[in-house]
């Protein structure tokens, strides 16, 4: 059993919460500046101009990215030969709690969902927690903007539907979405197992690296499939027109039960933000 | 560029069109839901606003604390879309210009053309670098609601686009 101790694990999301929301992903960032060379018009152009200094100009000056410091969403892989001292999730969120206030991030945390009654806080965060193999930790944190969240969506199709219907559904969402959650998005899509184990897998989508292949050919090719469609929408950088709606579908599948066939999409906006570290 | 200056007046509004790039010296007053759905009660029960809205610029926005050393943390726009049930009351209290990201609903442009008002867009997710058009911050009202409370920004080069222009026209529906 190997034994990690609270400061090695509060230092290690120290680092997450700083890198997550000033730096954005080498990913993303690729896909920007391609993006950028695409684009024809000149707003479209000008849109990602600004996304592009955005990005340099909070990784310069250690600020956020975004405003929308997001609801901080971690995914913890807890390698069941590592002893963890103390309450691991408490320290989790405390750490990130603390490393959002001592960044100057934003408070944007409702306590009381329904009353709204109480000053924005920094916690609590969610964590979702994998028992896996081995004697490492492995966090990744998303601060996830609820702009985008807002559009999240989520259909039960029959498990006699065509692949079709279930592409239509994904392209609806992205047309909803519309210019209000600051495309050029990326979608992540979930497909399988349980109503709420397809959201999670379209919000863990969008942990993948974007312009990494799916190792499964027929996912890889749904996927450039709808980012083509997504792609003559036409709502283009900051929704003003352009080629670039989304700069990548990503997909993962779950088994399903015979009777159904869930499906799940999680938007996010240009400014996607993952960090994630073992220990 | 078209530099727009405060006080915004009837007149400069009229003249500017969808689609046009400009920039913003002046006043912001930022606001989000929390105070837009305080400012829609108060002007329900006839009571009096803690800030003079007529023609004012309202900023959908909630800004991040400023580091030691500096104004603002990242202050970029909201989405607009969920201002839009309170957007037409603080039109008809006296609101010219609005600022934030995304389609407004047919309500909304409807108000915008009865009251000739405008609503622009920025550069939506951004929030780092619109903090270098901030000069200065003050709280205005609402402190209890954290970032969501009422802040003056004056804002100098501030970059804006016309989304929606007096006459209703919409940078949103021109693209489909």
């Amino acid at each position: 059993m190997r034994i990690i101790g609270h400061k090695i694990l509060k230092r290690a999301v120290y680092a997450l919460v700083t890198r997550a929301n000033t730096e954005l992903r080498s990913d993303v960032l690729r896909a920007l500046k391609q993006a950028q060379s695409r684009e024809k018009s000149a707003l479209a152009k000008s849109a990602l101009k600004a996304i592009l200094e955005n990005a340099a100009v909070a990784k310069k000056e250690k600020l956020a990215i975004c405003q929308d410091t997001g609801l901080p969403v971690v995914f913890l892989e807890l390698g069941q030969k590592v002893f963890v001292k103390g309450d691991i999730i408490d320290i989790i969120g405390r750490a990130i709690e603390e490393g959002y206030k001592k960044s100057y991030f934003r408070a944007s945390i409702q306590k009381d969902a329904l009353s709204r009654s109480h000053r924005p806080s920094y916690g609590p965060v969610i964590v979702h927690t994998d028992i896996v193999r081995g004697n490492k930790i492995k966090i990744t944190l998303l601060p996830k903007g609820f702009g985008c969240e807002n559009k999240a969506q989520v259909k039960m199709f029959a498990p006699t539907a065509a692949v079709a219907e279930i592409e239509d559904f994904v392209v609806a969402a992205v047309k909803q979405a519309g210019a209000s959650a600051c495309p050029p998005y990326v979608v992540g899509v979930g497909i399988g197992g349980t109503q709420d184990l397809a959201c999670l897998l379209a919000k863990r989508a969008l942990l993948l690296p974007i312009d990494k292949r799916n190792k499964s050919k027929n996912i890889a090719i749904l996927e450039q499939r709808l980012n083509k469609r997504i792609n003559t929408l036409g709502i283009g950088p900051f929704g003003y027109g352009g080629k670039t709606t989304s700069l990548a579908v990503k997909i993962k599948t779950y088994p399903t039960h015979i009777a159904g066939l869930p499906v799940a999409v999680n938007i996010s906006c240009h400014a996607l933000r993952s960090a994630a570290i073992f220990i | 560029m078209y530099k727009l200056k405060a006080p915004l007046t009837k007149d400069k509004i009229g003249k500017l069109r969808t689609g046009e790039a400009l920039v913003y010296d002046g006043i912001l007053y930022t606001a989000r839901d929390q105070a837009h759905r305080r400012f829609a009660e108060l002007i329900k029960k006839n009571k009096k606003l803690p800030i003079d809205l007529k023609g004012q610029i309202i900023y959908y926005c909630g800004p991040n604390p400023a580091a030691p050393g500096k104004i603002i943390g990242a202050c970029g726009p909201t989405t607009s879309q969920r201002m839009d049930r309170f957007a037409p009351a603080l039109m008809k209290a006296g609101v010219l210009g609005m600022v934030g990201k995304g389609e407004r609903s047919p309500d909304v442009v409807r108000a915008i053309k009865k009251y000739r008002a405008v609503y622009f867009a920025t550069y939506a997710g951004c929030g780092a670098l619109l903090s270098r058009y901030v000069k200065n911050k003050k709280i205005v009202c609402f402190e209890d609601l954290g970032t969501e409370a009422v802040f003056a920004l004056n804002v100098s080069n501030f970059p804006l686009l016309v989304a929606v222009d007096c006459m209703g026209g919409s940078i949103y529906d021109e693209r489909r």
